[in-house]
């Protein structure tokens, strides 16, 4: 793995998302999207309490929809105009060309997420918040936005079509999110052993992200995070081996 | 050196090639000639290292393309069909992007950039948008994000395709440029392409290698090969005369044309000529023909299919 092509992949890739709107549009809809929710359904001010939990806790949701969207075009995109085959002629190996996308892509949503400092600011200003607890929950919510880009982005090299890279995608983050949940459980609760079904609700993302964003940074949430993008990213470059010439 | 050595692709049942193996030295200007979807795209994405071959494999230089694939494809400049680009960069974002993926920094990187822009005039087209270019200049930066690296071996897939006849010209001068020191290979289904550009020519039909050979090769095949076209008032009654000629074989009318075929006894032509103004014939043209291409494509390639 050659650091230099990762980093010559990734900036060629945050070229393009600000050479599109995409990037605008993205950013404005996070930031109205994040507030609104802070807000209206958080009820932010009438809780009285000095924390950013109402802004938190949405985070997951927002996730499901626009980390896909950030995602759903790395590799289906490429295949569909072809510069997959520029891309992959160049001197580089497909797993720096796929870790270059995905650190571009999750710098980007770092960006985005950045970005909300001023509901940081302004919490600060109304009350004494734990600064340490909205530290660790920024660090949580941005690890799992990058395990759900890892799955984008594994996702998107399956098919060269992004709506259905999209729709592939919002299904399995929504799964990994739910995981946990009685829902998803009492699918498996009858005929899966209760060591599968403890690993099934340790993979979900809520799970660890609520006990991060608690302001408790665990080496277990963070190995769980690594090991979940780890894994997809692997299964996108598995995937674009066999797919990049269809 | 480039080689092919038993490239084999089967995409499910179809098998798109077939056993195809070769050998180019520098200076050569191999051209791959075939119908569409006979191949030739295919064999490229495998001389290139973006598609694996279901069996066999290709050497650049002593690389091999499937074990020692990125050392390989350093010595590969690429054209792929349809000159694919990031349409939301600019020329020279992507020229910049392809300089720093090929290990450039710097000053010298700056100097890729702006000499790879010079050959192919890109000079007034540098900053804006590749999907705001016409399919002319898409396919120049193309062209000159593949020759940026200075590669010894260039693949070029339909260089000319779609190009205006200047453009096709202005291409062509480039390739000829190149020539003498790398290896090229293009593919094209423009027949006087070869003719104009090759020094080596390869007919590919259903992923089949079925001829290797130079251009003038290739035309020695034609039964026009060393023929004599005519023009003249009375083409029957020149054609029966012509026929009785030592050196023709054979004697073709079509509307106001006479073909005389050689029997290859004699100067054919210089035999037509005696005989035109032996008789005082009014000829309105009078061609000799080296032979045709299109027509020794179509024997080769429908010879397959029967």
């Amino acid at each position: 793995m050659n650091l230099k092509n990762v980093r010559t992949i990734m900036r060629r890739e945050l070229v393009g998302y600000f050479a599109t709107p995409v990037a605008y549009v993205f950013i404005v809809i996070f930031l109205v999207m994040s507030s609104a929710f802070t807000f209206y359904l958080g009820g932010f001010y009438e809780r009285e309490i000095a924390d950013l939990e109402p802004f938190f806790r949405f985070h997951p949701w927002l996730y499901l929809f626009l980390v896909p969207a950030v995602g759903m075009r790395l590799w289906a995109e490429e295949r569909k105009y072809g510069t997959v085959e520029l891309l992959l002629t160049l001197p580089l190996t497909i797993g720096e060309a796929v870790l270059g996308k995905f650190l571009a892509a999750w710098l980007f949503v770092g960006l985005s997420l950045a970005l909300t400092f001023p509901i940081w600011i302004t919490v600060n200003i109304l009350g004494n918040p734990d600064n340490g607890v909205i530290v660790a929950a920024y660090v949580g919510s941005w690890l799992m936005a990058g395990g759900m880009l890892a799955i984008s982005e594994a996702l998107s090299a399956v098919t060269r079509n992004q709506v259905v890279a999209f729709i592939l995608s919002v299904v399995v983050c929504f799964g990994f999110l739910l995981s946990g949940l009685p829902m998803v459980l009492d699918l498996f609760r009858a005929w899966m052993p209760q060591v599968l079904l403890d690993g099934v609700a340790n993979l979900s993302f809520l799970v660890h992200f609520n006990s991060i964003s608690r302001g408790v940074i665990d080496l277990r949430d963070l190995v769980y995070f690594a090991l979940v993008i780890g894994f997809w990213l692997l299964a996108n470059r598995i995937v674009l081996e066999l797919k990049k010439a269809d | 050196m480039l080689a092919a050595r038993n490239l084999t692709r089967r995409f499910g049942t179809l098998l798109a090639v077939d056993d195809i193996s070769f050998e180019v030295e520098p200076g050569t200007v191999l051209g791959f000639l075939g119908p569409n979807g006979a191949g030739k795209s295919t064999t490229m994405k495998m001389l290139t290292g973006f598609l694996s071959p279901t069996s066999g494999t290709a050497e650049v230089f002593g690389h091999d393309i499937r074990r020692d694939s990125v050392a390989a494809r350093t010595m590969i400049g690429y054209l792929p069909e349809g000159a694919p680009l990031y349409g939301e960069l600019t020329v020279s974002q992507l020229l910049q992007f392809i300089a720093d993926a090929r290990g450039f920094s710097g000053p010298e990187r700056d100097r890729r950039v702006a000499d790879a822009a010079a050959r192919l005039e890109l000079g007034g087209v540098m900053e804006q948008t590749i999907e705001t270019l016409s399919k002319g200049f898409k396919r120049r930066v193309g062209l000159a994000q593949a020759i940026l690296h200075d590669p010894p071996v260039l693949i070029l897939d339909e260089p000319t395709d779609g190009l205006d006849p200047n453009q096709k010209q202005q291409v062509r001068h480039l390739i000829r440029e190149m020539a003498p020191d790398k290896i090229i290979v293009i593919s094209t289904h423009i027949l006087e392409e070869v003719d104009a550009l090759c020094s080596r020519a390869m007919i590919i039909a259903r992923g089949r290698l079925l001829a290797d050979d130079t251009p003038a090769g290739l035309l020695t095949r034609s039964r026009y090969h060393n023929a004599v076209t005519l023009h003249v008032d009375d083409p029957e009654r020149s054609a029966s005369r012509l026929g009785r000629l030592d050196e023709a074989r054979e004697v073709e009318v079509r509307n106001a044309r006479v073909t005389v075929f050689p029997s290859g006894r004699g100067n054919l032509f210089q035999a037509v000529s005696r005989l035109i103004e032996a008789e005082g014939w009014e000829v309105q043209q009078l061609q000799y023909e080296p032979g045709r291409l299109d027509e020794v494509f179509r024997t080769i390639t429908r010879e397959e299919a029967a």
